[in-house]
């Protein structure tokens, strides 16, 4: 049966494609059959991510509006094969996507793939309803920021009253992930720390994203933080998430300061 | 870059990620806003409509695949045209579009 998975967190630039591309190729690596779905319509940025920007002919609302079929607007990655990317349209029409659209298409895509992974656009309007709406779990993206947090709760109320599975009284599962979290600013209580959060929107975690290089490096060359550095500290986090998601039972470690020699001598002299 | 430095520094992601945005933008600059159309999609568009009219093509049986480039931009159409019978079962259509750069 084919998981839907909303990735979304009301707050922009907090790390949802990012996340969307790193998870979607990390769940294809454990052999599933995936597609991320751009759902940003009017500014698609997920191809761009996923390096597939120069190979976009149709696009979801294409695919919604009969201009195309789904198979034709489906981008397979060059890397791992049983990836796919379905890209969002530039178009400023608000109105493009329809809610039978979207159904119609979720339900193709739910018969050709075991994960659809939605990334959702920033905000609580149409675009981000209409990502969540068919969404069988949701992974809530939040950096330990005060705006950040306060938005995931806003989303988190409308994942349980907007959505097809809260409508039909089913309960939506929700994960929370963790981005941008750097463990040296948290250890000097400069930044809400892992606890802070989980208290305040009371969803389990499914993981921790340490801030890192790597995850713009990635995006620079256009590739999944996944696929570019699967030894990173990031990926090695994605990856793991991946797996949770899937069913395994990790448990998730808090990343730690790494200390260099000389933090550690003077660290030592100063105590 | 020193050969040291060379040894020592990760190749630099930056210079990549110009690079794709300059053959990006440089495309959605003329085909993406307000009264602005796509030179390729409407190639495509155009080109199954022609067909059309000749032969009842099927939708599936159409691929089209793009590549843009700086200086080059590849439009191929990959259609299956039933019935034509001059030996083969299906013919193909390919099209290659060059732009300028």
């Amino acid at each position: 049966m084919a998981q839907v998975l909303v990735v979304t967190s009301g707050k922009g630039g907090v790390g949802k494609t990012t996340t969307t591309a790193a998870l979607g190729a990390a769940l294809a690596k454990t052999g599933k059959s995936v597609v991320v779905v751009d759902f940003d319509v009017g500014l698609r940025n997920l191809d761009l991510v996923m390096g597939a920007e120069r190979r976009v002919v149709f696009d979801l609302v294409n695919v919604i509006q009969g201009d195309a079929k789904l198979a034709q607007a489906l981008i397979k990655d060059k890397r791992l094969d049983n990836l796919s990317l379905l890209p969002a349209s530039q178009t400023r029409d608000k109105d493009a996507l329809t809610a039978e659209g979207v159904a119609k298409v979720m339900a193709e895509l739910k018969e050709k793939f075991d994960w659809v992974v939605c990334d959702s656009p920033a905000g609580i309007e149409r675009g981000a309803q209409l990502a969540m709406a068919h969404a069988d779990q949701a992974v809530i993206v939040t950096n330990p920021e005060v705006s950040s947090v306060r938005d995931s709760d806003r989303i988190i109320g409308m994942l349980d009253s907007t959505t097809e599975k809260a409508k039909a009284g089913e309960k939506m599962p929700k994960h929370l992930l963790l981005t941008r979290y750097d463990p040296a600013r948290a250890a000097r209580g400069e930044m809400l720390s892992v606890d802070d959060v989980l208290d305040i929107l009371s969803i389990p975690l499914i993981g921790i994203i340490p801030e890192s290089s790597e995850v713009l490096s990635a995006s620079n060359v256009g590739a999944p933080v996944t696929l570019a550095a699967p030894e990173s500290a990031p990926a090695k986090a994605y990856i793991e998430a991946a797996r949770r998601l899937i069913g395994e039972k990790i448990d998730v470690t808090v990343p730690t300061e790494k200390k260099g020699l000389f933090d550690w001598l003077f660290k030592r002299g100063a105590a | 870059m020193s050969f040291l430095s060379s040894l020592f520094q990760k190749k630099s992601s930056a210079p990549v990620a110009r690079d794709r945005l300059q053959i990006l933008l440089a495309h959605e600059r003329t085909s993406v806003g307000e009264g602005k159309s796509d030179l390729l999609l409407q190639l495509q568009k155009e080109i199954m409509e022609v067909i059309r009219r000749h032969v009842s093509v099927d939708q599936d049986k159409v691929q089209v695949k793009l590549d843009r480039g700086a200086n080059c931009s590849m439009l191929e159409i990959d259609i299956e045209v039933p019935g034509l019978t001059d030996g083969k079962p299906s013919g193909d259509v390919k099209t290659a579009e060059k732009k300028a750069g």
